[in-house]
């Protein structure tokens, strides 16, 4: 097959689409008031931001004033967790249950915002059991934060009745729903859930733009101080084109969810069964409650990054939860909280699909990718060593 | 992370790839842990590296660092190989990404590892003349 360029990535960002670029480009055009200026300029700018806002809410299932735009889904967790045990610690709630595979948004915050946290365990499928999450609330929990769904392997969490424990407890419900935003149908009333976050650029809108979803009666503490935006919850003058693109971008992405569903899970199922008929390989995470577009693998006796390097040689845009590539001496947490040694996780490989995605770029990845691993085997000591104790 | 061109030229072909089945030293540096393995092959003949070949568990910076550490020593008298250091490794690959400095450090005591296996055979003890080889810093303060 010729070489082309597929971008498998889009778990860790998107491009932006034709359609949010058009409605944002006004923005950075003529359109340049500043939102809290009186004249007609500013106001124009004020009535995009609030028809984008109207966009988010009807997204999620919120009202209007219940969204509040941010630099991005990390820090709408930031802001969730840190303001919320701000507000809620001088009357003895110090507590935060959150999961072992978070991002490291909601995880470093909780390392870092002089808390107690306790780190609900993954079962080895990649799904949270919520009887579990149950059983780490304490009478001073203050507010619980659980992932929709995975960034790395994908897997959908049980929300539902997530939020119903969190509820009879008394306690809040965060959840990080950056992936799941335009892949699962969200409807945070039904849901149950207090606080949301999400993320633009992982939707076709630019980054540099999120949101966090917030019931009134539970607001955290700011985590900007400055100006009188957002209803005087965040500061900073707005960004007003990527607010517009964030609105037009959630509109696209949850309009048809289930067709989406429909015409990308044959694909990633394609990927799944083809890539682990390769010797010594494994499917992390659930087969069936995972993100349509998420496939993860893990290629035993070869390390992520020199795949991924292989990859690019060839077009082809990807991810790995190895050592070299998260930047630190340890694989990826979310590999190992699923009980995944170190040698499997340094050799894992995350594929993210999308609408964009074709079936021609998926038989390129299927023929590109078993002779990359077998060459990288072929000179790989680890790999000689596996063989010879079979 | 940005690498030089080098360094993604020494990672998509590597040169001296392979095992050498009557090699005279045998060095393996690293762990699967970690994320890095390297396993040296050296052919000596008089005093000289006549051949050298690895093999690599690890990412670009490992494979492309391995590569380079055996073009610096082939052909090379053993003093030579003996005095290889992983700054000119580094050098030689048009520099390294700091978070990808140990790489080059494996490398350089992958070839030594090599060496001291050379000497034992000869029934010499290598550590005075190869020095101690250190275990990697970084695995070793990452622990259990």
């Amino acid at each position: 097959m010729e070489k082309r360029f597929v971008y498998a990535d889009n778990a860790a960002t998107t491009c932006v689409i034709p359609e949010v670029l058009e409605a944002m480009l006004p923005y950075l055009q003529g359109e340049y008031g500043n939102p809290s200026s009186i004249y007609a300029l500013g106001r124009r700018a004020q009535k995009a931001i609030e028809d984008a806002r109207a966009k988010v809410a009807a997204a999620i299932g919120a009202k209007k004033e219940e969204i509040f735009f941010t630099s991005g889904g990390s820090e709408a967790d930031n802001w969730a967790i840190k303001g919320t045990l701000a507000r809620l610690m001088p009357k003895g709630k110090k507590h935060l249950v959150t999961s072992a595979f978070e991002h490291h948004a909601v995880l470093h915050t909780a390392e870092n915002c002089g808390c107690e946290y306790t780190l609900v365990p993954v079962e080895k499928n990649g799904i949270i059991d919520p009887e579990k999450v149950r059983a780490a609330i304490r009478p001073d929990t203050a507010i619980v934060s659980i992932m929709f769904a995975n960034n790395e392997i994908g897997t959908i969490q049980p929300i539902e009745e997530i939020a119903a424990i969190c509820r009879q407890k008394g306690v809040l419900f965060h959840t990080d729903a950056v992936q799941a935003i335009g892949n699962v149908e969200i409807d945070v009333e039904k849901l149950g859930i207090d606080m949301l976050s999400l993320s633009g650029h992982k939707i076709h809108a630019p980054k540099g733009v999120g949101a966090l979803y917030c019931k009134r009666r539970c607001l955290p503490k700011n985590l900007i101080d400055g100006g009188a935006q957002e209803n005087a919850r965040r500061a900073g003058t707005e960004n007003t084109a990527g607010i517009v693109g964030l609105g037009e971008a959630i509109k696209l992405a949850v309009s048809d969810i289930p067709e989406k569903i429909r015409r990308i899970t044959p694909l990633r199922d394609k990927l799944i069964e083809e890539l682990t008929k390769i010797e010594a390989s494994r499917l992390n995470g659930d087969p069936v409650k995972r993100l349509c577009g998420n496939v993860n693998i893990s290629f035993e006796g070869i390390e992520g990054e020199s795949l991924l390097l292989m990859l690019d040689n060839c077009g082809i845009c990807a991810s790995s939860g190895s050592a070299c590539t998260s930047g630190s001496l340890d694989p990826s947490h979310v590999l190992l909280s699923i009980g995944l040694g170190h040698e499997t996780a340094h050799g894992s490989l995350r594929l993210s699909i999308s609408e964009q995605t074709s079936e021609e770029d998926v038989r390129y990845i299927i023929e590109n990718v078993p002779p990359i691993v077998e060459r990288l085997r072929a000179m790989s000591p680890l790999w000689e060593r596996m063989q010879k104790s079979r | 992370m940005l690498y030089s061109d080098k360094v993604l030229d020494h990672f998509t072909n590597p040169r001296n790839v392979g095992e050498i089945a009557d090699a005279d030293g045998i060095g393996e540096v690293g762990n699967a842990k970690c994320g890095d393995i390297m396993k040296m092959y050296l052919k000596i003949n008089g005093g000289m590296i006549e051949d050298v070949r690895f093999k690599t568990f690890g990412c670009g910076a490992a494979i492309a660092t391995s590569s380079m550490a055996t073009e610096l020593i082939k052909g090379k008298p053993i003093e030579e190989a003996l005095g290889l250091t992983n700054q000119a490794v580094v050098e030689a690959l048009d520099g390294l990404p700091a978070v990808k400095i140990h790489c080059s450090v494996l490398a350089e005591q992958a070839i030594k590892s090599a060496l001291a296996d050379y000497y034992r055979r000869q029934g010499i003890d290598p550590e005075p003349i190869v020095g101690k080889i250190e275990e990697c810093e970084a695995c070793h303060s990452d622990g259990e």
